[in-house]
């Protein structure tokens, strides 16, 4: 049978059943994303409201509410308050910037292992932030800012040792792996040398910790999410567009190098202050997106559902670290523990040559 | 109907680094035609099919689209009207297939305009007309390597653009599909009055569908113009380096290469008999 493959006329006009397809399959799309962020996000809540009521001593809906609104409610004004509050707000504000800066980087450079937490990113913030706090003494802002050029400037170098003819995902993720362990001695080198006093300080800097999360240090990082994070969420477009690879991106009318760069700061950003407030908690960045893509399937923008998976991620990683162990563990360990299995499989098969892309 | 547009490169020197690959090379591509670029490998034909898609900018000399310089203007505004598919274009992982001819439309989508009607329907006719609605919901990275052609090249239609630039659009497609696409480009170009320009490797199918042919040596134009004034035998040995018969396509009567292997025989006078 020589049947000719493409439908004559089919330029003028569409076929209705294929406009229907079409049609149906956008929508089906639109709402599986929907439904999977949606349910994200209440998933995000519940453990955000779990982590204040539950603890040493547990206070009812009513009364969390009443702390939340304002009113003095006796034990419960200072524990959830003072205390429990500003660590669930850190807890999830910093996991809403390392899952939605890890998944720009891991979507941009088609590579899960590409995650600033193991590229050095992170731990570039790190070095910049312990320097800051215990050589400089400085308070939680400026340290804010100086993670962030550390973070840039670490992003930026790890580029540009990697380029040559183009930069190669590969070698990217090598130098960045050097880069973090150059970093992870400054770090070392300079919480060695801290002083005594300041050493519960300086430990959130190894593994990232939340057991001292106050108002002061979760204020810059609010203020990260609320302007970042829209930043990211108006971008996520152009990723997406992005990972189409960069001729067909550009002959679709993408600004490229434009877009890339901007992705970039925006992300950059967000982990330097995610890092500023609690420290480089482990892995939560490179475990954030795989998870939100597995559960999203290829549809629409993964950013925002990896920033609710980070966020739950470290809601309850967080939980376990105070009151699973009987000790108050950094929750870096916990997501650390995590991670590393995840880390080591994907290295097996990477070297299987399996891909370990997104 | 299209506009015709023009999309001329004036004295382009193109390289990567310090790399020259094309030295002031002056092309124009006839509005409203089928433009085949034939030439060997590495002599620049893809190289020049990106500068005149703005995907790289020249050193020296600059490529014009309506007289205006294309690297100035708006990206966006360009893709409304030029479309290019690459040579070996990338799909996300496990992205389906109307998502990525939807993809096509990202020029003529504001920042804040929604996706409308006329959207679904420009996807759904280049799904139609590439014969690939069928696989609308299937992943790209499960379909056979023709199958993957067509639906880029669906992409690419759903841009509708006025001028459609093509890398080796027949690359990895049997011998039937190959003369599908082409068919369909074809149809592209008489019914919408596309202008059509493309990277070929095959000489035979070059002539037989373009109405104007340029073939490339060594990163300059060595001929250019009717498929019968430019097919000679002399011109396929000076890009090529190979001896050749031309005779004329019994079905079309255009230009037909024989190539002269060391193996085979000269025969001094052309075939004539039956």
């Amino acid at each position: 049978m020589t049947t000719s493959l493409t439908r004559p006329g089919a330029l003028a006009s569409a076929a209705p059943d294929t406009l229907a397809s079409v049609v149906s399959g956008r929508r089906r799309r639109r709402r599986r994303w929907a439904a999977v962020t949606g349910t994200l996000a209440a998933l995000v809540v519940v453990a955000f409201v779990l982590s204040l009521m539950l603890g040493q001593t547990f206070y009812t809906p009513a009364e969390v509410w009443g702390v939340v609104t304002g009113q003095r409610v006796a034990g419960a004004s200072f524990t959830v308050g003072e205390l429990r509050l500003p660590r669930a707000m850190t807890a999830l504000l910093t996991g809403l910037c390392f899952g939605m800066g890890g998944v720009v980087f891991q979507t941009m450079l088609r590579n899960a292992l590409a995650s600033p937490d193991v590229i050095g990113i992170n731990t570039g913030a790190s070095a910049a932030a312990v320097i800051g706090i215990v050589v400089l003494g400085w308070g939680e802002t400026a340290v804010s800012f100086l993670a962030m050029a550390a973070a840039l400037i670490a992003a930026l170098a790890i580029y540009l040792l990697s380029y040559r003819d183009g930069s190669s995902g590969a070698r990217l993720i090598l130098v960045g792996i050097g880069v973090a362990a150059m970093c992870q001695a400054v770090v070392s080198y300079v919480v060695a040398r801290a002083a005594q006093y300041d050493l519960p300080a300086a430990m959130r800097w190894i593994t990232g910790n939340l057991n001292d999360a106050t108002w002061d240090r979760a204020l810059p990082v609010l203020f990260a999410v609320l302007v970042l994070g829209p930043v990211l969420l108006v971008l996520s477009g152009r990723l997406e567009i992005l990972r189409m690879g960069d001729d067909t991106a550009a002959a679709i009318g993408l600004p490229v190098e434009r877009s890339r760069l901007l992705l970039i700061v925006a992300a950059v950003g967000l982990l330097a202050f995610g890092t500023a407030a609690a420290g480089p908690i482990a892995f939560v960045s490179f475990l954030a997106g795989p998870i939100a893509v597995r559960l999203l399937g290829p549809v629409g923008s993964p950013i925002l559902p990896a920033g609710l998976v980070g966020a739950l991620l470290v809601l309850v990683a967080d939980y376990v670290a105070q009151y699973a162990f009987g000790t108050r563990l950094p929750v870096g360990v916990i997501t650390g523990v995590l991670g590393a299995p995840y880390l080591i499989f994907l290295l097996i098969r990477s070297s299987r040559s399996e891909g370990t892309s997104l | 109907m299209t506009l015709e547009r023009s999309l001329t490169a004036e004295g382009v020197t193109l390289g990567y680094g310090d790399r020259t690959i094309v030295d002031s090379l002056d092309l124009s591509l006839p509005p409203g035609k089928v433009t085949a670029i034939v030439g060997a490998n590495a002599c620049g034909k893809s190289t020049l099919l990106k500068a005149m898609a703005r995907l790289l900018s020249p050193t020296t000399g600059q490529v014009l689209l309506d007289g205006k310089a294309i690297h100035r203007m708006p990206t966006k505004q360009v893709a409304r009207v030029l479309g290019l598919l690459p040579q070996s274009p990338v799909a996300p992982d496990g992205i389906a297939v109307s998502d990525l001819v939807s993809r096509g439309r990202h020029p003529h989508q504001g920042a804040l305009s929604r996706w409308t009607r006329t959207d679904d329907d420009a996807v759904a006719r280049a799904l139609d007309a590439t014969d690939t609605a069928h696989l609308a919901d299937r992943h790209v990275d499960q379909l056979s390597g023709g199958q993957r052609q067509r639906v880029w090249i669906a992409m690419a239609l759903a841009q509708e653009t006025d001028v459609l630039l093509l890398d080796e659009p027949t690359t990895f497609l049997d011998i039937s599909h190959q003369i599908d696409v082409l068919d369909l480009l074809t149809d592209l170009n008489r019914e919408r009055g596309t202008t059509v320009a493309m990277v070929l490797h095959d000489l035979n199918l070059a002539a037989r569908y373009a109405d104007h042919l340029v073939a490339m040596a060594e990163g300059r134009i060595v001929a250019a113009g009717d498929p019968a004034e430019v097919l000679t035998e002399e011109t396929v040995e000076e890009v090529f380096g190979l001896r050749s018969r031309v005779v004329a396509d019994p079905l079309t009567g255009r230009p037909m290469i024989v190539p002269i292997g060391r193996h085979h025989t000269v025969v001094d006078e052309p075939a004539t008999a039956r």
